[in-house]
């Protein structure tokens, strides 16, 4: 088998006496759309952290594409490719659309330690950015500030700001949080569309939108991964029914 | 865009009238009203250094006068020791700002928030009781700068006029400057920061380089204001570091108006003229003062740039 994308082995995360990641192991493969699920409290965003270098894990290792990046800091591992959307959106509120992403592509485009030509008129930067708003269908809104978009419009905008670093891998933590349901079939279809090009890890509480979507599925509980699989498995997976989706209420609510 | 032309236009206003000032000054013979305006100008330098950190940066820095301490004693120290020449004593000032911004700029910089402020103010503190204790050139009492900087005929800084002209020139330079910095790419990322250090983090920005540059940057152009100042004065003391005068800076950098780019300067024109003026009505002006600063720092969010803006579109 191949080197896998993304290789994270016996990762441990302890808060206090409290273990938020427990030995956590699995493998993303390139153009794989890999999916994390699990109840409140799972300990997925921990997990997140720690791939993206938020957080420091007290033993085990990451590795993107073969090199070791357990302990680099968060904007070396996005030198090497791997990009993040947050799960509360994080976006510069008082800059534009178009700079939001703009700054996202200026970070992969040379050295940022030029302090006189208009950094808005580098025209590689703005084509840039307009590519990556048009993908996630906000092309219109460039010009808008942030703190005036509607928060559906702002989910698009992480992905856009993630898809301008063009990242190898990409870690979605929650797309769908707090968004309609209109904005969410939307966000199925742009991701839909996004996994043909690049790699993804997406935590998601949207059952039906995870189901669709994913090539593979880990079912992460109190910080253990209890089952790894494609969904049919997952779906057939006794323990994973009786610790997540076997509560009635879940299937039903989503079904 | 209507909000926008009026704030321009009482910039265009307010440039053109420091522009025409000597000549007003030579006109009436009133040559108090130079010597004011040339404070004010030097001020108006250190307030809009400031801002580069803290309104562009967001960088609350409480340590500024240090800087204006730092380039003062530059040029003061080298007239005492025989070395004349402002073509020495401005580059020496400048490179002793930048590398002391450096040195506290990279300590400072590992706190965030409260912390910041206060480990600025702390620093420049430092700084002001070093100076107290430099025995060989005046301590406590200060120093006498008997020459002015000695530019070899190019300009004379004992000429009224032509050393208000050099202030104004220094002045619109460093706006020029800061206007060309925050919108080019090390700008952008700089600001980025101040907005969210996180997202720019996640994307590939590490954030304490460029806030250390800033840092330096900023401080260096502070400097200017101090061998500038040192020469305005014929003298200089640790008073300029004290803390109380880091305070002046910020208060004319929020009265103005943060992250904008005359913001500073009108603060600094008004803060002064109105401590000018109502210390001659009454020995207790800072009653009136204080006040006053509260009601346009909590009526007019924005400071002034902001009340003209509003002004403007109301």
């Amino acid at each position: 088998m191949a080197e896998p994308l993304l290789r994270v082995e016996k990762l441990v995360r302890r808060f206090g006496g409290i273990i938020a990641t427990d030995n956590v192991s699995l493998d993303v493969a390139s153009g794989e759309l890999h999916a994390i699920i699990g109840p409140n409290g799972a300990g997925k965003t921990t997990l997140i952290s720690q791939l993206t270098g938020h957080l420091a894990p007290h033993s085990g290792s990451v590795s993107l594409a073969g090199r070791d990046i357990t302990y680099l800091p968060a904007y070396r591992r996005c030198a090497l490719g791997l990009a993040r959307s947050f799960q509360i959106t994080s976006l510069l509120l008082d800059f534009t659309a178009a700079d939001n992403v703009a700054l996202a592509a200026q970070a992969h485009a040379g050295t940022s330690f030029r302090f006189f030509a208009d950094a808005r008129k580098e025209k590689g930067l703005r084509d840039a950015a307009h590519a990556a708003l048009d993908r996630v269908g906000l092309a219109h809104r460039a010009d808008v500030l942030v703190s005036r978009l509607s928060h559906g419009e702002r989910r698009q905008i992480e992905l856009a700001v993630a898809l301008a670093s063009k990242p190898k891998l990409l870690l979605l933590d929650e797309p769908m949080a707090g968004l309609g349901v209109t904005e969410s079939q939307g966000m199925v279809k742009l991701l839909q569309e996004l996994r043909k090009e690049v790699s993804i890890v997406l935590v998601e509480h949207d059952m039906p939108a995870v189901f669709a979507l994913a090539d593979r599925i880990s079912v992460l509980v109190y910080g253990r991964v209890i089952a790894s699989g494609d969904p049919v498995a997952i779906r057939a997976n006794e323990d994973v029914k009786r610790a997540y989706l076997g509560d009635q209420h879940v299937v039903t609510h989503h079904g | 865009m209507k909000g926008l032309s009026v704030s321009k236009a009482v910039t265009a206003l307010m440039l053109a009238g420091l522009v025409l000032l000597p000549l007003y000054s030579q006109l009436s013979g009133n040559i108090f009203i130079l010597t004011l305006f040339t404070r004010i100008i030097i001020l108006a330098l250190a307030a809009a250094s400031l801002n580069l950190i803290m309104g562009f940066g967001g960088m609350m820095s409480f340590g500024h006068a240090a800087y204006l301490g730092i380039g003062g004693y530059a040029v003061g120290m080298l007239a005492q020791e025989g070395v004349g020449s402002g073509f020495i004593q401005f580059p020496v000032a400048l490179a002793a700002s930048a590398i002391y911004a450096l040195v506290i700029g990279a300590l400072s910089l590992r706190t965030r928030g409260v912390y910041f402020i206060m480990i600025t103010l702390a620093f420049a503190q430092m700084a002001y009781y070093v100076a107290s204790g430099l025995a060989r050139y005046g301590g406590d009492d200060g120093l006498t700068v008997y020459n002015r900087s000695d530019f070899s005929g190019l300009i004379n800084l004992s000429n009224r006029t032509q050393f208000y002209y050099l202030c104004l020139a220094c002045l619109l330079g460093v706006i020029f400057l800061i206007w060309r910095i925050v919108n080019s790419r090390f700008g952008l990322v700089v600001q980025g920061l101040r907005s969210n250090e996180q997202r720019m983090q996640a994307i590939g920005f590490p954030a304490k380089r460029y806030q250390l540059v800033c840092f330096v940057i900023s401080g260096t152009m502070c400097g200017l204001a101090g061998a500038l100042l040192a020469n305005n004065t014929d003298f200089v003391s640790p008073a300029v570091m004290y803390w109380t005068r880091s305070g002046d800076l910020m208060v004319m950098v929020i009265l103005g108006g943060m992250g904008t780019l005359f913001g500073p300067v009108m603060g600094a024109v008004v803060f002064l003229l109105l401590e000018e003026f109502l210390s001659q009505i009454t020995e207790y002006w800072a009653l009136i003062m204080g006040p006053l600063l509260l009601l346009i720092v909590l009526f007019g969010r924005g400071g002034i740039m902001g009340l003209l803006g509003r002004a403007g579109r109301g």
